[in-house]
C-alpha cells in the first residue's frame, strides 16, 4: 500500500463521496414522497390513478437503474427531452425508489386493521384526521424496516451514476486505476469510502427497527 | 422524428442480437442463483450454529457483502484480484463469482430467517409422535421452511437479474453493450435510434423479471395459510 498516494487522493474521494451523499439523500427524499403518494393512491383506490400507479410500480421494480439511466440520459434526448447528469440521476433514483418505497408504505397501510379506521370515524374524526392521527402512525411503524432497507439499497444503487457522466466514487476509483495503475490503493479507498457512508446508515436503520418493533396497539 | 427510430430494431438481426445479449445477463444470474441456493443453504444452516467464532465470522462476511454496492464487489474481483494476486478472471467468471458470493449471503439470511421461524414445538411434537430426526425434517420442518423460502428466493432471483446489468461496466458484452453497438452502427442512417433501442432494453429486462415477480407474489398468496 502506498500511503503517500492514498493521502494525496483522499480529497478527490471526499468530493466524490459528497456527490454520492447529496444525490443519494435527495433521491431518497423524493422517493419517499413519490412512494407515499403512490401508496395513498392505492390505499384510497382512486380510479384510473390506481391503475397507473400499479403499472408504474411494476415497471420500476422490475427494471435495473442502470438501464433506466441509459434510457433517460441517452434515449430521451432523441425525443427532444434533455436533462443534465444530476437531474437524470435524481429522476432515475426517484423513479426506481418510488416503486420500492410505495410497496413499503402500502404493506404498512394494509397491515392496519380495518377496525382502527371504523373506530376513528365512530369517535367523530373525519377521513383526513383518521388517516393522519390513527392509521398513518401505525402504518409507519410497520413500514420502517422496509423503508430503511430501501434507503440503504438506494445509496448502494448510486454506484452506477458514473454512466451518466457524474464523477462519483466508482468513477474516481476507475480513473485512478487507469491513470496510475494503483489498483489496490484505489480499491481500498473505494471500499473505505462506501463503508464510511453506508455503515452509519445501516446502524441507524437497525436502531430504528428495534425502536419500532414494539410500537403498535397493545404492546 | 421518433417514428423512424423504431425500424432499427427490425433491421437485420438486431432484435435477435438484443435477445442474445439479454441471455448473457440471464445466464450469469441463473448460474449464480443456482450456486447461491446451494451455498446459501449451507451458510444459513451454519449461521444457526452456536459456536461464537463461526457466528461472528459469518456475520462479518454477510454484513460486508450486503453493505457493499455490487459494482464495488465486481471491481474488487475484476481489477483487484488480478493486481493483488495475479489472478486474471474474465468478466463473466468474475460476475458469476461476485453474484454467487452476494447471492449466498442473501440466501443464507433468508434460510436463517425461515428456519428460525419454525417454532420449537414443531420439532418436539414430531419427535413425540415417534418420528426420528430425519423424518421430522423431511415431513415437518422442510415443507414449512420451503414455503417461507421460495417466494423471497424468487424475488432474489429477479434482483440478481437486474443487478447483473452491471456486468457491462467490467467489459462483458451483454444486452446494453449490444444496444450501444446497434446505436453506433446506425448512427448515420438512423440518428434517433437510441430512444427505441434503450427503450427495448428496458422492456426486455421488464419481461425477464416481471413474470418471476408475479409468480412469487402468487405463491406467497397461495401459501399464506
Amino acid at each position: 500500500m502506498d500511503t503517500v498516494f492514498i493521502k494525496e487522493y483522499i480529497p478527490m474521494y471526499a468530493k466524490a463521496a459528497e456527490l454520492t451523499i447529496v444525490l443519494g439523500g435527495l433521491g431518497i427524499a423524493f422517493s419517499l414522497i413519490a412512494g407515499l403518494l403512490c401508496a395513498l393512491i392505492q390505499y384510497f383506490r382512486i380510479p384510473l390513478f390506481k391503475r397507473l400507479v400499479n403499472a408504474y410500480i411494476e415497471l420500476a421494480r422490475n427494471t435495473p437503474l442502470l438501464v433506466q439511466l441509459f434510457f433517460l440520459y441517452f434515449g430521451l434526448p432523441k425525443a427532444g427531452i434533455h436533462f443534465s447528469s444530476e437531474t437524470c440521476a435524481i429522476i432515475g433514483m426517484t423513479f426506481l425508489g418510488g416503486g420500492y418505497m410505495a410497496e413499503a408504505f402500502r404493506s404498512g397501510l394494509m397491515s392496519v386493521d380495518k377496525v382502527q379506521k371504523e373506530a376513528a370515524l365512530a369517535v367523530g374524526l373525519n377521513h383526513r384526521q383518521a388517516l393522519m392521527y390513527v392509521i398513518f402512525p401505525q402504518a409507519l411503524a410497520v413500514s420502517v424496516p422496509a423503508l430503511c432497507a430501501n434507503a440503504v439499497f438506494l445509496i448502494k444503487e448510486t454506484s452506477v451514476f458514473s454512466v451518466v457522466a457524474l464523477a462519483d466514487l466508482m468513477f474516481v476509483a476507475k480513473d485512478l486505476i487507469g491513470l496510475y495503475y494503483k489498483t489496490q490503493e484505489a480499491l481500498f479507498m473505494l471500499v473505505t469510502a462506501y463503508l464510511i457512508i453506508l455503515l452509519p446508515v445501516s446502524v441507524l436503520a437497525a436502531y430504528l427497527e428495534r425502536r419500532v418493533k414494539y410500537a403498535g396497539i397493545g404492546n | 422524428m421518433p417514428e423512424l427510430g423504431i425500424r432499427v430494431l427490425f433491421m437485420g438481426n438486431n432484435l435477435q442480437r438484443l435477445f442474445t445479449g439479454l441471455w448473457v445477463t440471464v445466464r450469469i444470474s441463473l448460474i449464480a442463483v443456482l450456486l447461491s441456493m446451494v451455498f446459501g443453504t449451507f451458510l444459513g444452516l451454519a449461521m444457526t450454529v452456536r459456536n461464537p467464532l463461526v457466528r461472528v465470522t459469518l456475520r462479518i462476511y454477510l454484513e460486508f457483502i450486503r453493505i457493499m454496492p455490487q459494482l464495488v464487489l465486481l471491481f474488487l474481483v475484476y481489477f483487484g484480484l488480478s493486481k493483488a494476486f495475479g489472478i486474471n478472471l474474465s468478466g463473466e467468471v468474475s460476475a458469476v463469482l461476485v453474484f454467487t458470493l452476494w447471492g449466498s449471503a442473501e440466501m443464507g439470511d433468508l434460510v436463517r430467517g425461515a428456519s428460525n421461524c419454525v417454532p420449537k414445538h414443531q420439532y418436539e411434537s414430531g419427535a413425540a409422535i415417534g418420528l426420528n430426526r430425519g423424518q421430522v425434517y423431511r415431513y415437518i420442518i422442510l415443507p414449512q421452511i420451503l414455503r417461507r423460502l421460495v417466494p423471497p428466493a424468487m424475488n432474489l432471483t429477479t434482483r440478481m437479474i437486474k443487478t447483473t446489468s452491471l456486468v457491462v461496466m467490467i467489459g462483458v458484452v451483454e444486452v446494453l453493450k449490444v444496444a450501444q453497438q446497434i446505436i453506433e452502427g446506425n448512427r448515420y442512417t438512423v440518428p434517433d435510434s437510441a430512444l427505441w433501442v434503450y427503450g427495448a432494453v428496458l422492456l426486455l429486462y421488464f419481461l425477464a423479471c416481471w413474470p418471476v415477480s408475479l409468480f412469487a407474489r402468487h405463491l406467497e398468496k397461495v401459501w399464506k395459510n
